[in-house]
């Protein structure tokens, strides 16, 4: 078995494509998470201890159980309950979510580094609640918490492949297609794995620059 | 009963400004170690900024409150700090507290400004409780509300300065200002310039805390604290985590504040000559209990109690 060259360079229109829904899977979801995770961590520092219990169960829930069954729900499962959704948006919906369970954490572990006497410097200053996070903590915190939310919008885009079980036209769903058509898979999945390094080598660099911007200032 | 608000409480006219004496036989403030701090000040230092004994028109004047503790017990856990505390502070006086550590001398400060929660007694800020309001003739524990009209009246510099990190200078002396008291972003920023001026640290408006020493870093959180127009001012430890070089600055500069304003302080202090130039009062704590009080010369010079003596020997040989 050899490889093909002309093979691999008609396939790879094909494979862009799927690349193309890996990489919008992945910054949709990724937004989603980012900014869900920060909500479930406002929502479990409520005064309410009943509430706080179920906002940490539910993500706690949402954390322990495989993607893969949770891409099967809200695509299988929800549509019985009258919920259809298309197979990209479900992808990037149960994505986002997982994920936003583990970013969740992320600003937890961010807030809670976040020096006692900060807190108390907002209270001496008589700051309003919502001026003590928006312009004190979270700046803070998010500031802390910028390399570990990078990593894992790296790793969220390895996890996208997952999509193909409920049939998103991502990457490996079009290397597999093309692949079962000529029944030469060396090159369509060699250069599944060629892709994925390269985006995630540049989405790294991007991370590390944006780390190295904030670190400094 | 309340301790009662006088309209004009001089700024230290019940002997608040430093003798001459003392002054000049500072051991810890060498003529090359003044030298240093001038330096470090900048171009604007604060002797040229103001006349000696003039009100500087930065710092916040107005009938300053009395304190007073009523029976206050504060616990933490089993631990009992404060054991049924009575004291009183009059408008505008400036009171050192000191004593070995766990004596609750901090705990006090930390009540005034509502970093701890009261377990009992009474805690009065002028003719107002800290801790509690009226309620249909009723005295109920404080709201949030009732909280933050009281804080209004309190400013505090902590030990490690607490500036915030993600903003400049300036911004650290208007958040509170602007956020606040609706002080308009212009006027606050004239006024935040004025207190860096007065403080000698104009010419870093624009620089980050992280980019300052520690007692230049100090001294913005002496100004912040300030900007909030306070009429009491809790002064925590505030030169314990410098370098010795840098103390006597801070050191000069909260003396001259004190000589210029009328603000009712509280201080939390090792440091027994900075104590003896700006209070008027000491007051030995030991176990969450006053052991002894008086003026400064008496409490340093000649202590009756033989717990304040030994405290204080074991400050000067540390």
């Amino acid at each position: 078995m050899s490889w093909d060259w002309q093979y691999s360079g008609e396939i790879l229109p094909d494979l862009l494509r799927g690349l193309r829904y890996t990489v919008i899977a992945t910054l949709a979801g990724y937004v989603i998470a980012i900014v869900l995770g920060l909500v479930w961590t406002l929502l479990r520092r409520t005064p309410s201890r009943v509430f706080n219990q179920v906002i940490r169960w539910v993500t706690e829930f949402i954390r322990s159980t495989p993607l893969i069954p949770q891409l099967y729900f809200v695509f299988f499962v929800l549509p019985a309950w009258g919920i259809t959704i298309g197979s990209l948006t479900a992808g990037i919906i149960t994505l986002g979510i997982h994920y936003s369970t583990y970013t969740a954490e992320v600003y937890r572990a961010g807030i809670a580094d976040v020096p006692k006497g900060q807190w108390e410097a907002c209270t001496a200053l008589n700051l309003p609640r919502s001026r003590v996070w928006l312009d004190v903590i979270l700046p803070q915190a998010i500031r802390r918490v910028i390399p570990t939310l990078g990593n894992y919008l790296i790793a969220m885009f390895k996890d996208s492949p997952m999509l193909l079980a409920i049939n998103v036209a991502e990457l490996l769903f079009s290397a597999y297609k093309v692949g079962s058509q000529s029944l030469q898979f060396l090159e369509p999945i060699t250069m599944v794995g060629l892709l994925f390094v390269v985006v995630s080598v540049i989405s790294s660099i991007l991370v590390r620059r944006l780390e190295r911007r904030y670190a400094t200032t | 009963m309340p301790p009662r608000n006088t309209d004009a409480a001089g700024p230290g006219d019940a002997g608040g400004s430093p003798s001459p004496e003392s002054a000049g036989t500072t051991p810890e403030a060498p003529e090359g170690a003044a030298a240093d701090t001038a330096a470090e000040k900048g171009v604007s230092t604060q002797k040229g900024a103001a006349p000696e004994g003039a009100p500087a028109a930065e710092l916040p004047h107005g009938a300053a409150p009395g304190i007073r503790f009523e029976k206050v017990v504060k616990r933490f856990g089993s631990n009992v700090v404060l054991r049924e505390l009575d004291f009183t502070v009059e408008p505008g006086e400036r009171v050192t507290l000191i004593g070995p550590s766990g004596s609750g001398k901090t705990t006090i400060l930390r009540l005034l400004m509502t970093l701890e929660t009261l377990d009992e007694g009474l805690i009065w800020i002028g003719d107002e409780t800290l801790w509690h309001m009226e309620r249909g003739g009723r005295r109920v524990p404080a709201n949030q509300k009732h909280l933050h009209e009281m804080r209004k009246q309190v400013g505090m510099v902590f030990q490690q300065f607490n500036l915030f990190p993600n903003m400049n200078v300036l911004r650290n002396l208007t958040e509170g200002p602007v956020r606040v008291l609706g002080v308009p972003k212009d006027e606050a920023v004239e006024r935040a310039r004025g207190l860096l001026d007065m403080v000698g640290l104009s010419d870093k408006e624009n620089a980050h805390p992280t980019q300052l020493s520690g007692g230049q870093q100090q001294r913005v959180a002496i100004a912040r604290a300030l900007a909030m127009q306070p009429r009491v001012l809790l002064l925590d430890e505030v030169t314990s985590a410098l370098d010795p070089e840098l103390v006597v600055g801070v050191q000069d500069l909260l003396r001259d504040i004190a000589r210029q304003s009328d603000l009712t302080m509280l201080c939390v202090t090792h440091e027994m000559n900075f104590a003896r130039d700006i209070s008027n009062r000491v007051l030995m704590f030991d176990q969450g209990q006053i052991v002894e009080e008086g003026p400064p010369d008496q409490i340093f010079g000649e202590p009756s109690e033989q717990r304040t003596r030994d405290f204080l020997q074991a400050v000067l040989a540390s």
